[in-house]
């Protein structure tokens, strides 16, 4: 019996074409009717907060999101996530993989979606509160379980690689908390930033940028994963299709950067076989 | 901290996990891949690869099975349905199989119960070690409200896996450690006290604490672990019509959103 199998939502409600059930005459998000009226009417980042948080927006939200966009778009081409997609695009593999590949490793904790979580995650724990977010970031680790995820090594949100905090960022910060909310977590940080960095020891990165213009949207830390993941993508693709014509002979090649420490090997290569 | 760190490997990557010198040898862990582990077992390569050192024949054969018994051909399987979703869309082999596999790392079944329970028996060990009680133990865990991964399983009351895992840890010699038998303990508690069922994830991980895996080596070495189920769901799907692996009608979507509505210009 059909009506065993099925999927439930409150964002998407769908009606038949009378001759086949298969086929959608009419889509309706949260109630809005997706091609009638959505589609004509709204623009793409309204649609997509339309789709995340399930109301229409403000102007000032769609705004927001909209820049956020434009900001995490291209993460260029020597960011680890693009860079997969380059090895992927460069050896003339499917378009998939080199995006498969941007959010694998866009997903991490470096830089990546992860680090994003555990920022937000913090966003709700600490709030505006200096004290707790000091203590937080330098111990970001409050479970001693291992898991599918390795700790944190570095204070969610800040590079430790980085020394001054980046131009790109500060301009950034500026731009998205202009378009926030006047007491929002992006007024807060850039605020508080000097104080975190200094702290920390080591500058804000887009990461934790990017999770205070989230909370500020209203996400949780699964929606801003979600997105975070989605619009670092254009980069990806677009280098990926460049290195795609670009031809692996003009691409690097780190075999001659790779030495093989076989110093410590044990008896080196009369010892074949068993090691201990 | 600064970028100073960066200068050290930005053209230079000194390791001593391997090295393919092309046209020449290859090295894995000091040893040639074509001479010395070249007449290795695929799956006995794997193990080196992972743990940087030969494993005993029966420890290899005793890993070999956690993949044989979890390799389940059924596409109603969550990963084995993502594979076969791919497949009756005309998706690519790797494709197919690899969003299967990305899947297997999820929290309800899968690579991370296998890590959870490892490092809740080895928790548990160092606990009685130091003098504690297993089942003080157990309850401090339930009471932090810590799922016990291993006991209970989403789809069914028993696990068949569970009497073959310990007839293949007896036959390899292999079923009398100390972290299988505190994931028996541990079962016949709470199986006894709150009335829970046991599934194969607290023996792997009780087995696999007992022949000396950590939880990464774990992971790393139970992440392929489905694919040979992946593999006849994605042919199955490939060879029927295009789209017909459960379609979905539209009045199959059971919506409970809001009323509809207009669009505000």
């Amino acid at each position: 019996m059909a009506s065993e199998y099925q999927y439930h939502s409150n964002i998407w409600l769908e009606e038949p074409e009378p001759s086949n059930p298969f086929a959608a005459k009419a889509c309706f998000c949260s109630g809005y009717d997706v091609h009638n009226d959505v589609i004509p009417n709204a623009g793409w980042f309204e649609y997509l907060l339309l789709l995340f948080k399930g109301e229409q927006p403000e102007k000032r939200e769609t705004a927001l999101l909209e820049k956020l966009a434009m900001v995490l778009a291209n993460p260029g081409p020597r960011e680890a996530s693009v860079r997969a997609a380059m090895n992927a695009g460069v050896a003339r593999t499917n378009h998939s993989s080199a995006l498969m590949a941007a959010l694998a490793v866009g997903a991490g904790q470096y830089g990546g979606a992860q680090e994003l979580a555990i920022c937000m995650t913090l966003w709700q724990e600490c709030q505006f509160d200096i004290t707790r977010w000091q203590q937080r970031l330098l111990n970001p680790n409050t479970d001693e379980r291992a898991d599918i995820w390795l700790p944190m090594e570095h204070a969610p949100g800040f590079d430790p690689n980085g020394d001054a905090t980046p131009t790109p960022i500060l301009q950034s910060l500026d731009l998205l908390a202009a378009l926030a909310p006047a007491h929002g977590a992006l007024a807060w940080l850039k605020a508080n930033r000097q104080a975190l960095e200094l702290h920390v020891g080591y500058p804000l990165a887009m990461s934790g940028l990017a999770a205070a213009a989230l909370v500020d949207l209203g996400m949780d830390e699964d929606q801003g994963s979600m997105l975070y993941l989605m619009l670092r993508l254009p980069g990806a693709a677009v280098h990926a299709l460049e290195q795609k014509q670009v031809g692996w002979k003009n691409f690097p090649f780190y075999g001659p950067a790779i030495e093989l420490d076989e110093s410590a090997f044990p008896g080196s290569k009369e010892q074949k076989g068993v090691r201990e | 901290m600064s970028h100073k760190q960066l200068l050290e490997t930005e053209k230079h990557w000194l390791t001593r996990k391997g090295k393919a010198f092309l046209s020449d040898r290859v090295i894995l862990h000091s040893k040639d891949l074509h001479q010395d582990l070249g007449d290795y077992e695929w799956m006995r390569v794997y193990l080196y690869s992972i743990l940087e050192r030969d494993v005993e024949d029966n420890v290899a054969k005793l890993l070999n099975t956690f993949w044989v018994c979890t390799g389940y051909p059924d596409a109603s399987i969550w990963p084995n349905h993502v594979t076969a979703l791919a497949a009756t869309v005309r998706s690519t082999p790797s494709l197919s199989l690899m969003a299967g596999m990305s899947v297997s790392e999820a929290s309800i079944y899968g690579r991370r119960p296998e890590v959870r329970a490892l490092d809740f028996f080895y928790r548990a060990g160092r606990h009685c070690e130091a003098g504690g009680d297993l089942i003080e133990f157990v309850e401090s865990e339930k009471s932090a409200g810590r799922t016990l991964y291993g006991y209970g399983r989403p789809l069914a009351n028993t696990d068949e896996r569970v009497p073959f895992m310990l007839a293949k840890a007896k036959e390899f010699g292999l079923d009398g450690g100390r972290h299988l038998q505190i994931a028996l303990e541990v079962y016949a508690y709470l199986n006894e006290t709150y009335g829970f069922s046991m599934n194969v994830a607290a023996i792997h991980a009780g087995l696999a604490a007992d022949v000396g895996l950590n939880c990464q080596e774990y992971q790393l070495f139970m992440t392929p672990c489905f694919i040979s189920g992946m593999i006849p769901c994605y042919q199955d799907a490939r060879d029927r019509p295009e789209g017909s692996f459960f379609p979905v009608r539209c009045t199959n979507i059971a919506y409970n959103g809001p009323a509809k509505r207009k669009w505000r210009s």
